[in-house]
């Protein structure tokens, strides 16, 4: 067994028992629960339940992921101490606590829909929302180690986790507003796509109402958007922005890792 | 066994390591001794590869220690601090270990027993007192056979039981011809256990010999009034 497959088992073992991921998990049973009990229309209830996974996904990725790694800097001192090499170790606590918050999220999620929701019908919206989620926690997972590898105080760096989600998920729909406002006379589908792809919040969202169908309510802009995302290089091209967005801050925080003193 | 040459450490501007040159041979208790901050854990991190040299070279066991990790196989260490992940349990970080390791732990069961820590191995480490997580540190340290082993204040939270069953250990480690580096503030102890000291003081090495020779050195009858002296002459 390689070594980061060793360490990504015993940091598993430990994430998914934290009562934060259990309530996460239980967070996303609830919510999809009062959503298709409560709400009369399914395709709704699908809406708000992308709505909220896209704010909660990062935020919590982002907080969840900082605090981890400050709070196991004597771990990683002690497991440094052993004969492993420092990339192992830091690539499997990273995937180890990304994919014990993503089987969070599956599970907790997965549960309404299978008791409430049409997911026959539903089937390709539903594997896009799932893949969406997965995404967005390898993503800002990843951010999240960059940012605690690089600033060694934990206030500081709890503070730009909390200033990057605020930008990317709040402000940055405000920028795109301003600048369709202001260019209104111009054409701005290809800026719109772009500036789309770049955020990773923005492209969850938007591949999201691509899948299920509902980029029609968006008029000329949806059709083009639909013509691109929903076509094969759009996927593509989503797909490789995704992975950038999880590659960059890992491998930037890995060769920080490996220089940094403990 | 370790061999440090013109080792330097720079944090910054300040300068916590400076020209250290030091042998540690087998079958020796070297204690490293100094007020805070002279850079007693800077050095011990050095050794394991945790704190990066500004310059200079660290061989363990005639292997350079820059960018390599396997030599680490045959360091057992135990921390000033003992933090653990908070829902695994001491029987899971050891099997974690045993992994890396590849090794069978030969002396589990009889630190175990001489622990009394038997009970509280499938406990997760947040229910562990911090005297329980120092005793599974030395478990760590100890239960691999280590050529050699290095102690950073490691009987700071134990019982003095548990410490006197610890000293017993690092004695007969020593007979089997251990490597073994100790840093303590509880100077009968490094009395009891050591047979050279090293003494740091901002961030070099101002004294290196042994005990007997500190004392003749400094004129005194125990080593708590030597290195008080030391320090005194120094500051």
């Amino acid at each position: 067994m390689s070594l980061v497959k060793k360490i990504l088992t015993y940091e598993f073992h430990n994430t998914i028992r934290s009562k934060w991921v259990i309530l996460y998990t239980l967070f996303f049973f609830l919510v999809g629960y009062s959503l298709f009990t409560f709400s009369g229309d399914v395709n709704k209830a699908y809406i708000s339940l992308m709505n909220i996974i896209i704010f909660i996904i990062p935020l919590v990725s982002l907080i969840f992921g900082s605090i981890y790694l400050y709070n196991s800097r004597e771990f990683i001192e002690m497991m440094l101490s052993q004969p492993i090499d420092r990339k192992s170790l830091f690539t499997g606590i990273y995937f180890g606590t990304s994919v014990s918050l993503a089987a969070g999220f599956v599970v907790g999620i997965s549960i309404p829909f299978i008791l409430f929701a049409n997911v026959g019908q539903q089937y390709e919206g539903i594997t896009v929302l799932l893949l969406i989620g997965i995404a967005l926690t390898f993503i800002f997972t990843a951010i999240a180690f960059f940012i605690s590898v690089s600033q060694d105080d934990k206030a500081k760096g709890l503070g730009f986790s909390i200033l990057l989600w605020l930008i990317l998920a709040v402000v940055y729909d405000g920028f795109v507003l301003f600048i369709v406002y202001y260019f209104a006379e111009y054409p701005l589908e290809k800026i719109m796509i772009v500036l789309s792809i770049i955020n990773p919040i923005d492209l969850g969202r938007i591949l999201f109402l691509i899948k299920f169908n509902i980029a029609a309510l968006m008029g000329y802009t949806g059709a083009v958007f639909q013509q691109f995302f929903g076509g094969v290089i759009g996927t593509i091209i989503s797909a490789v922005f995704m992975l950038l967005w999880i590659l960059i801050p890992l491998t930037l925080s890995t060769q920080l890792f490996k220089k940094k003193d403990f | 066994m370790i061999e440090i040459a013109n080792l330097k450490k720079q944090f910054g501007k300040a300068v916590v390591l400076n020209n250290i040159n030091l042998s540690l041979g087998a079958g020796n208790v070297t204690a490293i001794v100094g007020p805070n901050g002279s850079g007693k854990t800077t050095m011990i991190k050095a050794i394991l590869g945790l704190v990066k040299p500004t310059e200079g070279t660290i061989e363990v066991d005639g292997f350079k220690t820059e960018g390599d990790y396997l030599y680490r196989k045959k360091i057992g260490y135990m921390p000033q601090i003992a933090r653990y992940p908070e829902n695994l349990t001491a029987n899971e970080l050891l099997s974690l270990i045993k992994d890396l390791r590849e090794s069978e732990s030969f002396k589990e069961e009889k630190i175990l027993s001489s622990f009394k820590l038997s009970g509280e191995m499938e406990k997760p480490f947040k229910s562990l007192s911090g005297g329980t997580k120092q005793k599974v540190s030395a478990l760590i340290a100890f239960a691999f056979d280590p050529k050699i082993l290095i102690l950073d204040e490691p009987t700071a939270g134990l019982d003095p039981i548990s410490s006197s069953y610890f000293k017993d250990l690092v004695v007969d480690e020593k007979q089997k011809g251990k490597t073994i580096i100790l840093t303590s503030h509880i100077m009968s102890e490094i009395q009891e256990l050591a047979d050279e000291i090293i003494f740091l003081l901002e961030g070099e090495v101002r004294f290196k010999g042994s005990l007997e020779e500190l004392l003749k050195h400094k004129n005194e009858t125990t080593l708590e009034r030597a290195i008080a002296e030391l320090m005194n002459q120094e500051v």
